[in-house]
């Protein structure tokens, strides 16, 4: 036998460990820092942590600020991300599917319209969506922000690509035989088998919603309405004039990076990133 | 029974596009229009609110003519390919090293690792910059930034980039690391046993295999560079080194609510998208070419 036993493979597993490191590090600083005083940021030791809690009054310091905001701003980050994520999974299912399983008029100019808009850089189109919307009043309104990302070309590109991939053509005609009509067959049997598909979408859209920070910038000036990125952004651009918030910006830095890092972990078995990959084919 | 498969007429389809095209036409065409309209005109009465009092009138091609000796926009232009030509052979070189490290057997720790490195993507663009600008700022940097200037006016590019990398790496990664799985046992096998090394497998067998994923890892990678905004805005209050024109987007953004030159930003948002759509157009001409080689 010439079967070779190989032995453990100890440069590809440190240089892995050296990528790791490279990604959770700013991770760990920002966890270190936030068990810091004020004082204590800029003279103590930066990697180890502070046992004098800082944590813990930095943490109250930051629910205290201006009426505690900050949570105020999570919960429009999740509110913007979750319905916008569900909303824009919805429609991207409804077309993605109509465009696999139908032949109608139009469908080839819609579905070119579709491949530029993944092409498009969207963020350009945020200062016009403005504009349109400063027109009819919406600006500064929830809708402002949420609406204009609900339109997600590439998640319409994934789904049509999974509703090819994964609902048989055989099984509509049978329903069809059946007499069961096209809506129902839409809601019952392609949702239905476009599930593990829609959840990428979803996820996707979750994280982009989630990370998109021009869009809400432009879109509301009401502190209220902010989502946690343009929040700590302005949280911030108070701080360059006072030094004494860099501490309530990094505590509230550490708190935006945790739930989704465990939303992550615990949805990770749901990704289908072979449907990004390219390896389904419709 | 005739066994002639006739399609039903319904109106279905129809109706299942209906919302995607009604987001499509009111917040794609119709800004895309009115910035096409605005960057046409000029405002004959300057100061007031946004077009509210003033009359806008047809300027022909003045703003297009403005915008195109602009040598701010051309000096951000600059900013951004610099930028981009740093990121997008670090970001999908990297992906690419550590999905292959990931699919040598053997290797230790490839769950924990795999994990570690796809989190960053979970980071808002905005709240990683806000962690590295800590980490970069003298005050607080724990990486040497009181000898390191991470703001020269050569490392601010460096600096820039990096955040951008750190946060793309891990999502390319994942998705070089799928198609890797799509990769046949067989060949593995067959390599081996020819006495193929695993660094030989990598080079020969799997980057060929590949191609077509790597080619999207790049296409992605070129359009987040087109958009880069994020990282440099955010870091801009830390640093003196980035001016509040640094790169297009943030130029049209200060045009538009700084100086409030709406047509001014029209037009430069106009440029901008046909070039951005001219670029990932080659761009995907060349991952389509790739796909079929």
């Amino acid at each position: 036998m010439t079967v070779v036993r190989r032995r453990p493979a100890p440069l590809p597993t440190l240089l892995l460990v050296l990528g790791a490191l490279y990604c959770v590090v700013p991770t760990l600083w920002i966890l270190v820092a936030a068990t810091k005083s004020r004082t204590e940021l800029f003279s103590t030791s930066t990697y180890l942590p502070s046992f004098g809690g800082g944590l813990l009054s930095n943490l109250a310091d930051l629910s205290a600020y201006d009426g505690g905001i900050f949570w105020h701003w999570m919960l429009n980050s999740f509110g913007y991300a979750a319905i916008g994520g569900v909303a824009a999974s919805l429609v991207s299912a409804a077309a993605g599917y109509a465009l696999a399983m139908y032949r109608f008029r139009g469908r080839t100019l819609l579905f070119n319209v579709i491949l530029a808009g993944v092409l498009l850089p969207q963020i350009v189109l945020a200062i016009p969506q403005y504009l349109v919307l400063s027109k009819v009043g919406l600006a500064g309104s929830y809708l402002a922000v949420l609406l204009p990302q609900l339109f997600n070309p590439y998640g319409i590109y994934l789904c049509r690509i999974y509703a090819a991939a994964s609902v048989p053509q055989t099984l509509l005609e049978a329903g069809r035989l059946d007499g069961a009509g096209e809506f129902r067959l839409f809601a019952t049997v392609g949702l239905r088998l476009m599930t593990p598909g829609l959840v990428t979408v979803f996820l996707l859209q979750f994280i982009a919603i989630w990370n998109n920070f021009l869009l809400p910038f432009v879109m509301t000036s009401d502190d209220g309405k902010f989502p946690l990125t343009v929040g700590l952004y302005s949280l911030l651009r108070h701080g360059a004039a006072e030094a004494s918030l860099y501490s309530l910006v990094i505590t509230g830095t550490l708190l935006a990076v945790l739930p989704v890092i465990v939303l992550f972990l615990a949805l990770q078995r749901y990704w289908r990133l072979d449907l990004v990959s390219g390896a389904v084919r419709g | 029974m005739a066994a002639t498969r006739r399609l039903r007429r319904t109106a279905l389809p129809y109706l299942l596009v209906l919302p995607a095209v009604v987001l499509f036409l009111l917040f794609v065409l119709v800004p895309g229009g009115y910035a096409l309209v605005l960057s046409f005109q000029a405002r004959k009465v300057s100061g007031g609110l946004l077009g509210s009092s003033t009359t806008q009138v047809f300027a022909g091609l003045d703003n297009y003519r403005a915008v195109l000796a602009d040598t701010e926009l051309w000096s951000g232009i600059g900013r951004m390919v610099l930028v981009g030509v740093i990121v997008i052979p670090a970001t999908v070189g990297l992906a690419l090293l550590f999905a292959l490290l990931l699919d040598v057997p053997r290797v230790r720790l490839a769950k924990v690792t795999r994990l570690a490195i796809f989190l960053p993507y979970a980071v808002p663009g905005v709240i990683a910059t806000l962690m590295w600008g800590f980490l970069y700022l003298p005050a607080t940097s724990p990486i040497g930034g009181d000898h390191v200037d991470f703001f020269s006016s050569v490392g601010v590019f460096f600096s820039v980039a990096n955040i951008s990398v750190w946060g793309a790496v891990g999502f390319n990664m994942i998705v070089l690391c799928t198609a890797l799985r799509s990769v046949p046992t067989e060949v593995h096998e067959a390599a081996r046993i020819d006495g193929c090394t695993e660094l030989g497998m990598a080079l020969r067998i799997k980057i060929p295999l590949l191609r077509p994923a790597i080619a999207m890892c790049a296409l992605f990678t070129v359009l987040g560079s087109l958009q880069l905004f994020n990282e440099p805005n955010t870091l801009k209050p830390l640093s003196n080194a980035i001016s509040s024109t640094w790169v297009p987007l943030m130029k049209i953004y200060d045009d538009a609510f700084v100086d409030s030159d709406l047509n001014h930003a029209a037009a430069t948002s106009v440029l901008f998208t046909a070039a951005a759509l001219l670029v990932s157009w080659v761009a995907s001409r060349f991952v389509q070419s790739r796909a079929a080689s």
